[in-house]
């Protein structure tokens, strides 16, 4: 099919793209200030329109969890604006449907972030996490797909990518997802730190986790530490994020070594494996970081950036992997 | 008429004779040096808040310790009663916002009894109690808006009452299904009214030094229990 360049729809999407990244950033300040339940009530604000919330009254806690509901609106309108502009002007069916798509996943995130206020049901807030990240990848593939880079290539000559190389790629980032998720739950736990030195875990390599070890933690955590007492599961849970980081690092540093092998140096996406790596290497500084600053809120919400980050450059580099084999066979 | 004249005497002489009841009181005190209190400069984050403190910020009040040393808000029980409730006709106990903080910070009611929430503050408050056996609830407080009523069916320890637009802000209320309870007040001094004669357990409990138990008899003129905190 002969496509034709829209750049201001390509624009369009690149803006959802940046109000959606600013968004996820947001929803960490959100969790990071523990600030999630400011607001009761929703959609209403303290029981005036959302849009219509007096300013003065946007402080503490409310000021992070008000913007971010106010974002998010904006996210929807770009989100329903650029779904019916692709549905008008892009000529691809397929590309039509993931704008419905990128829309009704839309709908379902504010609808799932609304209960998890509504209910008080804490455990809604890992689903909406996770449904952040999913929607963060969709929106940058659209913008993907709508570019002029995109659209060009068609008629250019491809080096295809070994399929060994893009399974890895798969796989490695299919892990950071789940790795999202265990950090979802791991915020939505409202318990602070539940281990409080790194690289050791209480002095150790592995912590006990019997219940005076765990009351020994308890009785002994830093001062200033806001948040239920913790648990064992939480220790634990805390130890796997670690574990699934470092295979993550091992994973992401070996797909960069391959496509070094397999494409070469100058490919670029040999280059932005590397970029990969290096962004990896940032998240795992940012996640001690985290724990060194005692969950320093900008620190924490830094941490959680650049996981979404790093799943979408692992999703990108397949992509583009998948188009280029596709097109050079 | 005779016997109707005695039995009506024994009546009012039965009513006159004193309920078979003691008060348990006692001192909480605290031997060592506890940790500093913080200071709650999140405070600044709401000018609200922080118009209220032109000069020093307040600070935690994890430990409140008399020049004597009697330890305030311990939280001293019978354990193993259940189902004695008179949380229904008791008293409303008050739980303030004033100064953006909760006055005061560790309350202990019955179950079915009222916790009448005011907001004494200029600026909008969310009460949000996290429990663990009991319902959550989180509720809009505006200044000057009605009082907000929560009551708690299930019993259990230091439950939490939460301002999520102030993170600062917490309340402990321990909920128990009998009315044997009292919390140590600023010099370490509690008393728990007519209980019943007999052997019991009594706890001592502070949310940050643990818990402490004791076997005692009351008998009709009451007992005297105290407990010794350690910081460790």
């Amino acid at each position: 099919m002969n496509n034709k360049y829209h750049p201001a729809l390509f624009w369009f999407a690149v803006l959802n793209v940046v109000a959606t990244t600013l968004l996820i950033g947001l929803g960490g300040l959100v969790t990071s200030h523990e600030a999630g339940m400011s607001v009761p009530d929703w959609p209403t604000t303290y029981g005036y329109n959302m849009f219509l919330f007096p300013v003065d009254k946007w402080v503490g806690g409310i000021f992070y969890e008000h913007s971010h509901r106010l974002l998010a609106s904006l996210v929807g309108l770009l989100t329903t604006v650029l779904a019916v502009w692709l549905w008008l002007k892009d000529p691809r069916k397929w590309l039509h449907w993931l704008g419905i798509a990128a829309f009704l996943l839309v709908i379902a995130q504010g609808v799932l972030g609304g209960l998890r206020v509504r209910w008080q049901m804490d455990w809604l807030g890992v689903p909406h996490g996770a449904v952040a990240q999913t929607f963060l990848v969709l929106t940058c593939a659209i913008a993907l797909f709508t570019s002029r880079w995109w659209q060009n290539s068609e008629t250019e000559k491809q080096i295809p990518v070994p399929r060994g190389l893009r399974r890895h790629v798969l796989y490695v980032t299919l892990l950071i997802f789940v790795q999202l998720v265990i950090a979802a739950t791991m915020r939505h736990q409202h318990a602070g730190l539940a281990i409080t030195d790194f690289p050791l875990a209480y002095g150790k390599i592995w912590p006990a986790t019997t219940p005076e070890a765990i009351a020994s933690y308890n009785a002994h955590r830093p001062p200033g530490t806001i948040g239920n007492p913790i648990t064992a599961l939480q220790v634990n849970l805390q130890m796997i994020h670690r574990l699934v980081a470092y295979a993550i690092l091992l994973g992401v540093a070996a797909a960069a070594m391959l496509a070094r092998k397999k494409l070469g140096g100058g490919d670029w996406l040999t280059r932005f494996a590397f970029f990969w790596l290096g962004l990896l290497a940032l998240q795992i500084i940012l996640g001690a970081a985290t724990i060194w600053s005692n969950k320093a809120a900008d620190v924490a919400t830094g941490h959680v950036m650049a996981g979404a980050l790093a799943l979408l450059a692992g999703s990108l580099w397949w992509l583009v992997a998948a188009r280029r084999t596709r097109l050079a066979e | 008429m005779k016997k109707s004249l005695l039995l009506l005497l024994l009546g009012v002489f039965a009513a006159l004779q004193p309920a078979r009841a003691g008060d348990i009181t006692g001192t909480i005190t605290l031997k060592g040096t506890p940790p500093a209190e913080r200071e709650l400069t999140p405070i600044k984050d709401d000018p609200n808040c922080s118009a209220m403190y032109p000069g020093a910020l307040p600070t935690t009040h994890f430990y409140v310790v008399s020049s004597g040393g009697g330890l305030a808000d311990v939280i001293v029980s019978l354990k193993g009663i259940s189902g004695k409730s008179t949380g229904a006709s008791a008293a409303p106990v008050v739980l303030d916002q004033k100064g953006c903080l909760y006055v005061p910070q560790i309350l202990a009611i019955q179950t079915g009894q009222k916790v009448i929430v005011k907001n004494s503050d200029p600026c909008v408050h969310n009460v949000h109690t996290k429990p663990a056996a009991n319902t959550e609830a989180n509720q809009v407080q505006m200044p000057g808006g009605a009082d907000l009523t929560f009551t708690f069916d299930q019993p259990e320890p230091f439950l939490k009452f939460q301002c999520d637009v102030h993170p600062w802000m917490f309340a402990w209320v321990s909920v128990f299904d009998h009315p044997y309870f009292a919390v140590s007040d600023k010099d370490g001094k509690f008393t728990i009214k007519n209980v019943p004669p007999g052997k019991y357990t009594l706890e001592a409990a502070h949310r940050k030094l643990g818990t402490q138990t004791a076997e005692i008899e009351v008998k009709d003129d009451g007992a005297a229990q105290s407990f010794a905190f350690e910081v460790k």
